[in-house]
């Protein structure tokens, strides 16, 4: 009886909550989050464009310089204190980009520095980009093996 | 006569007196609406520290020192020292202790560790068992952050319900007998908080979290004493925020306890403005502790307050707890000051 009270209670509170809680501006924050991840894309294309029609280097090398020079961008920007100030102004138009997993790389690395190079960066590096490395090379061998069993059939 | 009033009272016949106080902060509250009331400034966030935990500590250690001093007297004269911190095992309570060497009582109230030291603090000087003491807490930004949240250079949005956690300090003396002689500011009531957990699971919803803790605390004392907020100036809490302040009015209406909300004073709202881009105010235990010892006990030496209920709220979780999905809990305890004349 008194965890049913309770339960009411809680359900109330939920809404009374939800009601006078201040909302994200969802158009603001796709506004943005679409010009300045696209503007990280277009800087990607044209460091491909640069290495694959100027230096003639094929498409292969071209696009792994371009992560190359992304990742180094991404990560002298969290190191001068710059790219979290991105971070906020666009939300995921910075995160889901190359740029923003080397962020995630990069900032435990500066934070953890005080713990020492084994148990504070060594251990810490991995905190946030973890998980994407876990489930991304995980999903990988898993669309590698359907793919592989698809073939021999 | 018994000292006790109603459930969750306490009254302090003998009044003991608060006869020093002092507040240290960092850049960002410096540039907010009370910067020019706090006794001392951090130049940065390290502070000259190694790292953020010492600068966190020796903040500390400093609001200590200069609230001894501002009495007249020095850390060894202090009696007993009742303080806590946000961060885990306290250390910056601990390690603060350990140079100051006052004997030591550690507390964890979360964000509420100002009100709840200062009400044992009251009851151990009311009983006589010491003269002079010193309650005090301190919280810091970037300790906060990497132990709750995210790396500091992580480049992520905080929501709008979020708090920014207070880079500072604040220590009060309480005093006793003939120590609290020549207090201008006395403590008549404690009320101690229950824990209360309304279900919310959001880190980043903090007043939520907090607001029905403050609302049963705020309206077991006014049923407790048989007052209303009427007879006190001001009724101050630590650091609910602005979501967190709307909910303790709606909760306290549906308490049948009418709230003024000129009366209203909520420390994490006033800390920072709204260009300060805080979202939903300030946070952390020295969010309400700095602001006590920068405004509110100045306003009741000065008589400009003359009855003020403070009530610092905190939020009992731990990134285990967020973790693993679990609710909020929070408490609040609350204490009567009041101005002394002569």
């Amino acid at each position: 009886m008194e965890k049913k009270g309770n339960q009411r209670a809680i359900k109330q509170y939920a809404e009374l909550v939800d009601r006078l809680s201040p909302k994200s501006d969802m158009g603001k924050g796709l506004l943005r989050s679409f010009w300045v991840g696209g503007v990280i894309c277009m800087i990607g294309q044209g460091i491909t464009d640069f290495f694959n029609y100027g230096l003639r280097w094929g498409m292969q090398s071209s696009a792994t310089a371009t992560s190359i020079c992304l990742i180094f961008l991404s990560a002298l920007l969290t190191g001068i204190g710059v790219y979290d100030k991105i971070g906020k102004y666009a939300g995921a138009g910075s995160i889901v980009p190359i740029t923003g997993f080397a962020n995630s790389v990069v900032a435990p690395a500066m934070e953890f520095r005080r713990e020492g190079l084994v148990m504070g960066v060594g251990a810490k590096l991995f905190t946030l980009a973890g998980p994407v490395l876990v489930y991304g090379i995980s999903t990988s061998i898993i669309v590698g093996l359907i793919v592989f069993v698809l073939e021999v059939i | 006569m018994s000292r006790r009033l109603g459930s969750q009272t306490v009254v302090l016949g003998n009044r003991p007196g608060i006869i020093s106080w002092a507040s240290i902060v960092g850049q960002k509250e410096h540039e907010g609406p009370y910067g020019g009331k706090f006794d001392q400034v951090l130049p940065d966030e390290l502070n000259g520290e190694q790292s953020f935990e010492s600068a966190e500590r020796a903040m500390l250690e400093s609001a200590v020192t200069l609230c001894a001093q501002k009495s007249g007297r020095q850390p060894s004269d202090v009696q007993m020292l009742l303080s806590g911190d946000l961060l885990n095992q306290i250390i910056s309570a601990g390690y603060a202790a350990r140079n100051l060497a006052i004997p030591f009582y550690g507390l964890y109230g979360a964000c509420s560790t100002m009100s709840e030291s200062l009400s044992l603090g009251s009851m151990i000087a009311d009983g006589g068992y010491a003269d002079i003491l010193i309650c005090a807490t301190c919280s810091h930004f970037c300790t906060a952050e990497r132990q709750y949240r995210a790396p500091l250079e992580l480049g992520n949005q905080r929501t709008p319900t979020a708090q920014w956690t207070v880079t500072g300090s604040g220590a009060v003396m309480v005093a006793g007998g003939a120590a609290a002689g020549s207090a201008k500011v006395e403590l008549t009531h404690t009320t101690c908080g229950r824990v209360i957990d309304l279900g919310i699971s959001d880190a980043n919803n903090m007043g939520a979290a907090m607001a029905p803790a403050a609302a049963d605390t705020i309206a077991t004392h006014m049923h407790d004493t048989g007052r209303s907020f009427a007879d006190y100036d001001l009724v101050v809490t630590g650091d609910l925020g602005h979501l967190g302040r709307d909910l303790l009015i709606e909760l306290l209406g549906q308490k049948k306890v009418s709230v003024p909300e000129a009366k209203l004073f909520d420390c994490g709202c006033e800390i920072f403005e709204a260009r300060q881009d805080t979202h939903a105010g300030g946070s952390g235990c020295g969010c309400a502790a700095s602001m006590l010892c920068a405004h509110i006990l100045p306003e009741l030496a000065s008589g400009h307050l003359r009855r003020v209920l403070f009530m610092a709220t905190g939020a009992l979780l731990s990134p285990t707890t967020t973790m693993q999905g679990e609710s909020i809990p929070g408490v609040a305890h609350a204490v009567v000051l009041e101005h002394r004349e002569g």
